[in-house]
């Protein structure tokens, strides 16, 4: 025990200096959810599979809305995802209040099919 | 006869990781018996499983304990497997033990800990956790948590590890036993902690068989049953011996968890040599049919999970049955006797782990 008692005192400190110093991270933590709005279908499959509920998709007004408190990271909604917009970042997400724990935004929604191009203009989406 | 009165050992007091309420009725500073009561965590985890699918209670059944998750996913998924016969690809049994030993390091890491800080020895708690972190970085670094893994599901495991990383976690490995011999050796032979810990709490075989003492408390005593032997998940393929001492007092069950921790290091180094290559899941399609009793050796004794399914994707029912929910009638033999300043070295000794107990 003295051993290790005079090796504590010359070498550097166990403890990380946070916030000075940047917390240890690695490239699997789960962190939070992330969304790429762009790829979203809206085809609901994150909301079937999320165990806690956490996560609210409508459909008409093409919102995606994650509840950041009940999500626990377990990751299925990342699994399943057909379009593969949805990933985990190894940060974790900053001190919320129930209030405003909800993140919600709007996502591109289904993809139209182009209609063979008339004369004049190709509809857009 | 001399006068009784009652003291409430708990629900909070400082050396108990998680609430439980003793009433230790003492006569002169010896206590002559024990009333124990537990409910101060029931969460009602077991009704819970109805309403959820039988996939997503996996998140469910590894947050019944944060000291010994990844074991209850473990017990609970393949208690799923054995009822609707699925075969989990070999290298999937060998990740699982892999994360197994290391949960069961980290668990009696946590114990040794929290002993030591019972006994008043404040520097060993904190250079036993000192070590106990590495073991949390390397949980990290494979499958993103370090206290819940979220690594099992039915039909295999979620996440892979490379070779690179095994080859990694060999090397350090090595340096985290020589650190550990450093420190077991304290526990072992240091005189004070001797002298606090031999000839307490003593449980004599007979008593220890009779009440259905299991895990180290049973094994302290020389009842050597280690449900790793049934050879669930890789541990068929592995060698190991099941560690036993025969004196059955504080001192017998710290030395038994101390040899365990050597030998789940011998065990995820025979693991990580002989894995195989392959996929690590298997889809599967359908609901569970039928019941099991699903066994697992959990650092603290026998965990028993019950799983009966009818065809729907929610199950009807399961129930847990912890070692800390049968290592408590052998408490309260063991506490009887004994002086007032010893009970709570008692009570840590067989390792409780309450939220386990009442889910």
């Amino acid at each position: 025990m003295a051993k290790t008692a005079i090796k504590s005192l010359f070498s550097p400190s166990a403890t990380l200096m946070y916030p000075v110093r940047a917390a240890k991270r690695t490239a699997v933590t789960r962190g939070h959810i992330l969304i790429d709005p762009d790829n979203c279908i809206t085809c609901r499959s994150c909301q079937r599979k999320c165990p806690t509920g956490a996560i609210c998709v409508e459909v008409k007004e093409k919102t995606w809305q994650i509840d950041r408190l009940r999500c626990v990271i377990c990751n299925s909604c990342v699994d399943v995802c057909p379009t593969k917009c949805l990933s985990m970042d190894p940060e974790y997400p900053k001190a919320l209040t129930v209030r405003d724990g909800k993140y919600k935004v709007t996502v591109a929604g289904p993809k139209k099919k182009e209609p063979v191009a008339e004369a004049g203009k190709p509809e857009k989406e | 006869m001399s006068k009784q009165i009652i003291i409430p050992f708990g629900p909070q007091h400082p050396v108990l990781p998680e609430p439980i309420h003793l009433d230790l009725v003492l006569e002169d500073e010896t206590v002559v018996d024990v009333l124990p009561s537990i409910g101060y965590v029931h969460r009602g985890l077991e009704k819970l499983v109805e309403k959820r699918e039988f996939t997503e209670y996996t998140f469910i059944a590894e947050r019944i304990c944060g000291i010994c998750s990844f074991i209850h996913s473990l017990a609970y998924v393949q208690g799923v497997e054995q009822i609707m016969n699925i075969e989990v690809p070999e290298r999937a049994h060998y990740l699982r033990t892999i994360w197994s030993e290391y949960s069961r390091l980290h668990s009696h890491l946590l114990w040794l800990g929290c002993f030591a800080d019972g006994m008043g020895f404040e520097n060993l708690f904190m250079n036993s956790w000192r070590i106990r972190e590495h073991i949390l970085d390397e949980l990290e670094a494979t499958t993103g948590g370090r206290v819940i893994q979220s690594a099992c599901k039915v039909g295999g495991v979620r996440k892979d590890i490379s070779t690179e990383q095994l080859e990694g976690m060999i090397i350090r490995i090595k340096d985290i036993k020589k650190d550990l011999q450093n420190i077991t050796s304290v526990f072992l032979e240091d005189s004070s902690v001797k002298h606090r810990l031999k000839k307490t709490g003593i449980l004599s075989k007979q008593d220890a068989y009779e009440c259905g003492a299991v895990g180290p408390t049973g094994r302290g005593s020389g009842v050597a049953i280690d449900l790793r032997e049934t050879g669930y998940a890789a541990y068929g393929k592995l060698n190991f011996k099941p560690a036993v001492a025969t004196e059955g007092d504080c001192y017998a069950r710290c030395s038994v968890r101390i040899q365990e921790l050597f030998s789940s290091i011998d065990i995820i180094e025979q693991a990580a040599k002989k894995i195989p290559e392959g996929p690590i899941d298997i889809k599967i399609s359908g609901a569970p049919n039928g019941e099991y009793f699903s066994r697992v050796e959990q650092p603290r004794g026998e965990l028993v999970h019950y799983v009966k399914g009818n065809g729907k994707k929610n199950l009807v029912r399961s129930r847990v049955r912890t070692p800390t929910f049968t290592n408590i009638p052998p408490l309260v033999k063991m506490l009887s006797g004994c002086q007032l300043a010893d009970v709570p070295v008692i009570v840590l000794s067989i390792d409780p782990c309450i939220s386990c107990t009442e889910r």
